[in-house]
């Protein structure tokens, strides 16, 4: 069945069906990140000076350089969708690939640093401060997950639709850009919040 | 600027596009086995029917759980007639049911009625059946992701269903799982938590396309303002699912982590079970889970009324064969029903402590809330006057909404007021407040839609004689089921009461309601039974119509073939008019169709 507007955006909205869907998406993550946060806000405001600081249980040099990656990670993101644009296949496949390499290397770490904090027997159960870190990092990271299976799809087999039907697989990388920026933002805000107030 | 633009009349869809589609389609069609076409199909028509029977299927079994349970509240102590047997042991014991299980029958009846029966039946059905043919759209906007939003609800559903035959039974601690009780409960609670999440990823998928194919998907020249009624509604509602139901999800995988790897967002310190303290690090907060679950739980009660009222706008508007009243009001006062919506959510929390501040704030904000659903419920009773009313069924269930619901509106106040709730939280008035918006007026609508709709979809309507025999019933023995709450509730009588209240001495003068409440809900179910024979026999057997527009409408959905094949409509639809131009002055009829040049 073909839909109008998956491909050329409608004249008076100026979008096309999937970029509104994006943003609808996103504003549903946003409301559940919301929620967390807000559970964040209540239970530190519950515990007063109990609390503890991040910095003192968290690695903060590792928390930055993981920030460092993302952020590079959504600047190659853009690259390779420009590159489409620019009708360079090559230059895509190699920012594409830059992307999903970073965004391993921010799991890895991540992986890492959850393993010092097993290892020294601070588990979810030990405090809500560790409860609530593992619970947004834990849900941030599958969401990097999930970014990471869709860019190495569109890397992969789904590049085909390139030589088939270009527009739609420019589109398709815009839409992978935006929820990959969302996940990158999301822990721009999670990375002050638990590491450093 | 921008917004100009958007409901100016420009709305190209550019022809080629969709004559192909059509042409397409039926080749299409015509390649689809069996199970392409009616089992995992695309079409937004067949999912919405498939949504729309097995939503039915799952309100038939909430409402025989409550039927269950007032036998208990009529009768406490006393043996199940055949049925006691049947449940067993663990379940009741010598026929007479245990608390326990009692228990999970309200909470199951609670989220089986809200989240697998009315609204998958107001938005996946209505929504997904009529509102892409309401706009001249050949299908949803995703139609992969709208076949994948059923199935995943079917999942959730069979979950939740399945829930009752872990140990320990089902979820119950109502159908709010307030902590600490809720993360203490048997394993059945986990399941309800899964169970939940599966709903909230099917209604997120749902909802984004209804969104989105209002937005990108209208014909030519239907503008916002075009738009029918019922339109708006769903349009609100997606919107009200999109950002309402996240925070339930995030605080679903709170409560799933405090159950299940030791966690204690929820649990506070120093709590005490059965004489000894929990093994807990402590810290939480068990308000949290009730900010996080409301800031849903109250968005959702507009998800299921809003699209029930414009169900009831479509069927006035064509039965009292003349324009709706206020159109615009209703459209204004319907968005910012929907704004106000997520600030309302505290009103279900006046006696937790939270403070007279918040108080203050959250009933303020409750008493500007009633204000539009008062203007759109005033609208329908002005589209009423001076028209030419045609008595049908469908009309008779619409018009039954409106009183209905303005007891159940205004019921409500005392309870949206800090000093009255008081006194009334937990009660059966609650209880009898909320089943009116949602039970006498909310499934009437949903009923009216389904005597309404059913011809355009099988080519025959659902018998009249039928449908009178069982509308008059429900209407009276609905209010001989929810009325006597009311008392019961204002005489100081709990809603969470195993015995019925027995024990209370203070409860002796409306301890006799229980009975005549049982045997009227026993009565309703018995009348539900001509709604179903009527449904079966009317499928084969019903009076065929002879016009795709049987009841003389004016909206898009009645332009169409009957039933209307896939990618809907045989020509563009091109929008001239608005959506209800019944008895227009010099017309040569007294209806001129939305697509009418």
């Amino acid at each position: 069945m073909l839909i109008p507007y998956t491909v050329k955006p409608r004249e008076d909205t100026g979008m096309y069906n999937a970029k509104l869907g994006i943003w609808l998406f996103l504003a549903s993550e946003v409301m559940l990140f919301g929620g967390l946060f807000s559970a964040y806000v209540i239970l530190r405001v519950g515990a007063g000076d109990a609390w503890p600081v991040g910095a003192s249980i968290l690695n903060v040099p590792i928390g930055a350089f993981n920030t460092l990656l993302l952020i590079t990670s959504s600047l190659t993101m853009v690259f390779s969708w420009i590159a489409l644009k620019q009708k360079n296949l090559d230059k895509f496949k190699r920012n594409m690939g830059i992307t999903i390499l970073l965004a391993l290397a921010f799991l890895v770490i991540k992986g890492f640093e959850y393993n010092a904090k097993f290892s020294h027997q601070m588990f979810p159960s030990k405090s809500t401060f560790l409860a609530i870190y593992f619970t947004l990092t834990g849900l941030h990271a599958l969401h990097i997950i999930g970014g990471i299976i869709v860019n190495a799809y569109f890397w992969g087999p789904g590049r085909k639709m390139w030589y088939s039907d270009p527009e739609r697989f420019t589109n398709r990388i815009e839409i992978a850009g935006l929820y990959w920026h969302f996940v990158d933002l999301v822990w721009i805000f999670l990375f002050p919040v638990l590491y450093l107030l | 600027m921008k917004l100009k633009r958007l409901i100016s009349p420009s709305a190209v869809l550019p022809k080629k596009i969709n004559q192909g589609i059509i042409h397409m389609s039926k080749n299409h069609d015509a390649e689809l086995g069996f199970w392409r076409k009616y089992v995992f199909s695309t079409d937004h028509k067949v999912i919405g029917i498939q949504y729309g029977l097995t939503a039915l299927c799952f309100l038939l079994f909430g409402f025989a759980l409550i039927l269950v349970m007032r036998w208990q509240l009529a009768f406490p102590g006393e043996p199940i007639p055949w049925l006691g047997k049947l449940l067993g042991e663990g379940r009741a014991a010598g026929g007479v049911m245990l608390p326990e299980f009692y228990n999970e029958l309200g909470a199951m009846h609670g989220t089986i009625m809200v989240f697998l029966g009315v609204v998958p039946l107001v938005v996946g059905a209505f929504g997904n059946i009529v509102m892409p043919l309401q706009i001249g759209a050949p299908d949803m906007a995703f139609p992969k992701l709208n076949m994948a939003s059923y199935w995943v609800f079917l999942l959730g559903g069979i979950t939740m269903i399945f829930s009752f035959f872990m140990p320990g039974g089902a979820a119950s601690s109502g159908w709010t799982s307030y902590p600490p009780l809720a993360n203490l409960a048997t394993v059945g609670q986990t399941v309800w938590i899964l169970g939940m999440v599966f709903l909230i990823t099917s209604s997120l998928l749902g909802a984004i396309n209804v969104i989105v194919t209002i937005f990108q998907l209208r014909a030519e020249g239907m503008t916002f303002m075009r738009l029918p009624f019922f339109v708006w509604s769903q349009l609100v509602t997606a919107f009200l699912l999109v950002l309402a139901f996240p925070p339930l999800e995030a605080a679903g995988i709170l409560q799933l982590l405090d159950r299940v790897i030791g966690t204690s967002f929820f649990m506070p310190s120093g709590l005490v079970v059965s004489g000894e303290p929990l093994d807990i690090s402590g810290g939480g907060s068990v308000l949290l889970w009730q900010h996080l679950f409301w800031f849903l739980g109250h968005p959702e009660v507009y998800v299921m009324i809003l699209p029930g009222m414009g169900i009831v706008a479509e069927i006035l508007a064509n039965n009292t064969r003349k324009p709706l009243w206020g159109y615009r009001t209703m459209v204004y006062s319907i968005v910012f029903l929907g704004f106000v919506s997520f600030i309302v959510w505290a009103h279900h929390m006046f006696l937790t402590g939270m403070g007279t501040a918040l108080s203050g704030f959250f009933q303020a904000t409750t008493m500007i809330i009633s204000v539009p659903s008062v203007i759109i419920l005033t609208a329908f009773c002005i589209s009423l006057w001076g028209g030419s009313i045609r008595f049908n069924t469908p009309m008779l269930f619409a018009l039954a909404f409106i009183p209905m619901f303005a007891i159940g509106g205004l019921t409500g106040l005392p309870l949206g007021i800090a000093m009255t709730d008081i006194y009334l939280h937990d009660t059966y008035y609650v209880i009898g407040h909320f089943h009116y918006v949602v039970a006498p007026s909310l499934i009437f609508a949903i009923f009216g839609g389904i005597y309404y709709w059913f011809p355009k979809f099988t080519g025959r309507k659902l018998n009249e004689f039928l449908g009178k025999l069982h509308f008059w019933p429900s209407l009276f023995f609905m209010n001989c089921v929810f009325m006597p709450m009311f008392a019961q509730g204002l005489a100081g009588m709990s809603r969470r009461l195993y015995d019925g209240g027995e024990t209370y001495a203070f409860l002796e003068p409306v301890i006799a309601l229980n009975k005549m409440i049982s045997y009227s809900a026993w009565a309703l179910a018995a009348v539900q039974v001509i709604f179903i024979i009527n449904f079966l026999w009317s499928l084969f057997q019903g009076e065929k119509v002879t016009s795709d527009n049987p009841w003389d409408s004016t909206t898009l959905e009645w332009q169409t073939p009957t039933p209307p094949p896939h990618g809907n409509f045989l020509t563009l639809p091109v929008v001239c008019r608005g959506p209800y131009e019944y008895s227009v002055p010099g017309a040569s009829k007294d209806y001129s169709p939305q697509n009418e040049k």
